[in-house]
């Protein structure tokens, strides 16, 4: 991948490239609180079944996970294991932050120990709102990231720069504010 | 203490040989294995510091406070309408029971109480939360062993309850459904022929879980014997629940305590296992969703008619004083002591959930055992995070 690395990917492979990483992103389930249980419900429900998004909730370690979904609240105590499990992803990773805890704190905006929003520690793609969000909106935001993805320069990415949109500008997502198409 | 059962003396043994093994001249390297906080086996963050000689577990500690969200503290500045969005997210699988016991306890210190039919209609969401937790637990259970079908069917049938409870509520997860004096609403149209068909459904599910689960050879061999707590034990460490229950005691606070719930309206059987160890206290739980789809189904039948809120004050005022009101949870019990002094909100409140009792048990079952029996034990303990660390 010598080429992705140096940013030098043709524009049509890149589209080709980003199709195929987009159907098949393995997500690693960082469960914390009461969000943990709508994204088992999600991603382990018959009702809900997320793998026909073409999305593998299998992965045992972050080190084979392409995206995170942390769900729930984040305290001060737990905010350095969240660190350390976003750095031992490989790029390129993402994180789905789902819930108003991770989005904000949420219920707990006056506590003193719970960190106001998981975005402080590791940069966040999608936001779910919602406390806790229903299934679906979980779905919606894995739908919203896919077609992100296609939109994204690759080169960027590999090098750990984040998001750079090779079609036009683009803000976090926000479930419910629309689709970025 | 009652008569010891063989596999209760063989863990008494094992556990009596893991301490004596360090002080014999032969001694193996000790080693220190850290579970957590991060574990698919700990339903939440909890961390487990076990050290291990070989294979054997000689001490553990559990960890707690990752999840710690001060909800003490947070109840000081809050309503009292407003302190009940809060604690639904304690035991985040059964929210509604987490609002009755505060509840009552508000409603003790007011002086009034709500009329027949809200309390026939809490006690319904109140079986309802518990028949949500406890078959997510049969379902989970199988993936602590490694079966993961039960866990399939346990979200199939959990969807259902849920769908019940955001019917009459309006909140899947979370309903903040009591008000101080009564409910917020009635139960809508056709809810209850619905509920009679969904206790059909849960009752087959408990019956497959049976089937494909308890009576399974691998999951009997990992559960039998397995984490035994006598019941002098079990008292001593203050478990409550299915956990104190499946130790051959005889206690539930539905059965023993007259609250303003409409538990003494029905029949139902409070189930007891003598053997106390991990495949009883799953057992026990079963049983209780079976029990509790039961409760519903009687109560539905004899719900009374008339209004769902008494007359209370636009803006509530809590009469100065203190309360405690403990409710039999899904999870053992939960109390709640309310100090109020006349304020919008309360002056302080003491939250008693089950879990930090039931786990606070770990550091004495764990001893002794072997290393793929720490997950199952947790397991049949059933603890949710929320409750452990409020």
């Amino acid at each position: 991948m010598g080429l992705v690395d140096r940013g030098r990917l043709p524009a049509p492979l890149t589209k080709l490239f980003n199709i195929g990483r987009s159907y098949s992103m393995w997500v690693y389930q960082w469960g914390l609180a009461c969000c943990a249980i709508e994204m088992g419900a999600a991603f382990g429900s018959p009702r809900y079944d997320v793998m026909r998004l073409g999305v593998i909730p299998l992965p045992a370690s972050p080190r084979q996970a392409d995206l995170v979904v942390v769900s729930g609240t984040v305290t001060d105590k737990m905010a350095p294991a969240v660190k350390r499990l976003y750095e031992q992803m490989p790029e390129p990773k993402y994180v789905i932050s789902m819930g108003s805890c991770a989005n904000c704190g949420g219920p707990y905006w006056d506590s003193y120990s719970v960190t106001k929003g998981v975005d402080q520690i590791v940069p966040v793609d999608v936001y779910v709102p919602g406390c806790p969000p229903r299934p679906e909106a979980l779905l919606e935001g894995v739908v919203l990231l896919q077609q992100r993805i296609k939109h994204e320069d690759m080169g960027a990415r590999w090098r750990g720069e984040g998001f750079k949109p090779i079609v036009r500008e683009s803000e976090p997502i926000v479930v419910g504010g629309g689709p970025i198409e | 203490m009652t008569m010891l059962s063989e596999r209760q003396q063989m863990s008494y043994i094992a556990s009596q040989a893991a301490d004596a093994r360090l002080n014999v001249e032969l001694e193996t390297e000790g080693m220190t294995l850290n579970i957590g906080p991060q574990h698919p086996a700990t339903h939440g963050t909890l961390r487990i510091i076990a050290r291990l000689d070989g294979e054997q577990v000689v001490w553990a500690e559990p960890s707690a406070g990752y999840m710690h969200r001060g909800y003490e503290k947070l109840t000081e500045v809050r309503t009292f309408p407003q302190v009940t969005a809060l604690i639904n997210r304690i035991d985040w699988l059964g929210s509604f029971a987490n609002e009755v016991p505060f509840i009552l306890a508000a409603e003790q210190l007011m002086d009034i109480e709500a009329p027949p039919r809200a309390q026939h209609i809490r006690t319904i969401l109140f079986e309802l939360s518990r028949i949500a937790n406890v078959s997510l637990f049969l379902g989970d259970l199988g993936v602590q062993m490694g079966a993961v079908t039960p866990v399939f069917m346990a979200f199939r049938d959990r969807e259902y309850v849920l769908n019940l409870i955001e019917g009459a509520t309006g909140g899947r997860f979370h309903p903040n459904f009591d008000r101080i004096g009564g409910l917020k609403d009635d139960l809508p149209k056709g809810w209850l022929d619905e509920t009679r068909q969904v206790m059909k459904k849960l009752r087959n599910f408990c019956d497959e879980i049976e089937d494909l689960l308890f009576g399974n050879e691998i999951f009997q061999s990992r559960t039998r014997g397995i984490g035994v707590i006598p019941a002098d034990v079990a008292r001593q460490y203050g478990l409550s629940g299915a956990n104190l229950r499946a130790s051959g005691v005889d206690w539930d606070l539905r059965r023993d305590q007259s609250l303003p719930l409409a538990y003494d309206k029905v029949d139902f059987r409070v189930w007891t296992h003598p053997d106390g160890d991990s495949w009883a206290r799953c057992w026990i739980r079963l049983q209780e969703v079976r029990e509790a789809t039961k409760i519903v189904d009687q109560l539905i039948e004899t719900l009374p008619p008339g209004p769902v809120m008494t007359k209370v004050p636009r803006i509530i005022k809590v009469p100065e004083g203190e309360a405690w009101v403990s409710t039999e949870n899904p999870l053992g019990e939960m109390g709640y002591y309310v100090v109020s002094k006349g304020d919008l909100g309360p002056f302080r409140v003491k939250i008693r959930s089950a879990s930090f009792n039931n786990i606070s048990i770990t550091p004495w079952v764990l001893k002794g055992v072997y290393v793929p029996d720490i997950i199952t034990i947790l397991a049949s303990l059933y603890f949710i995070l929320g409750d452990i660390d409020r």
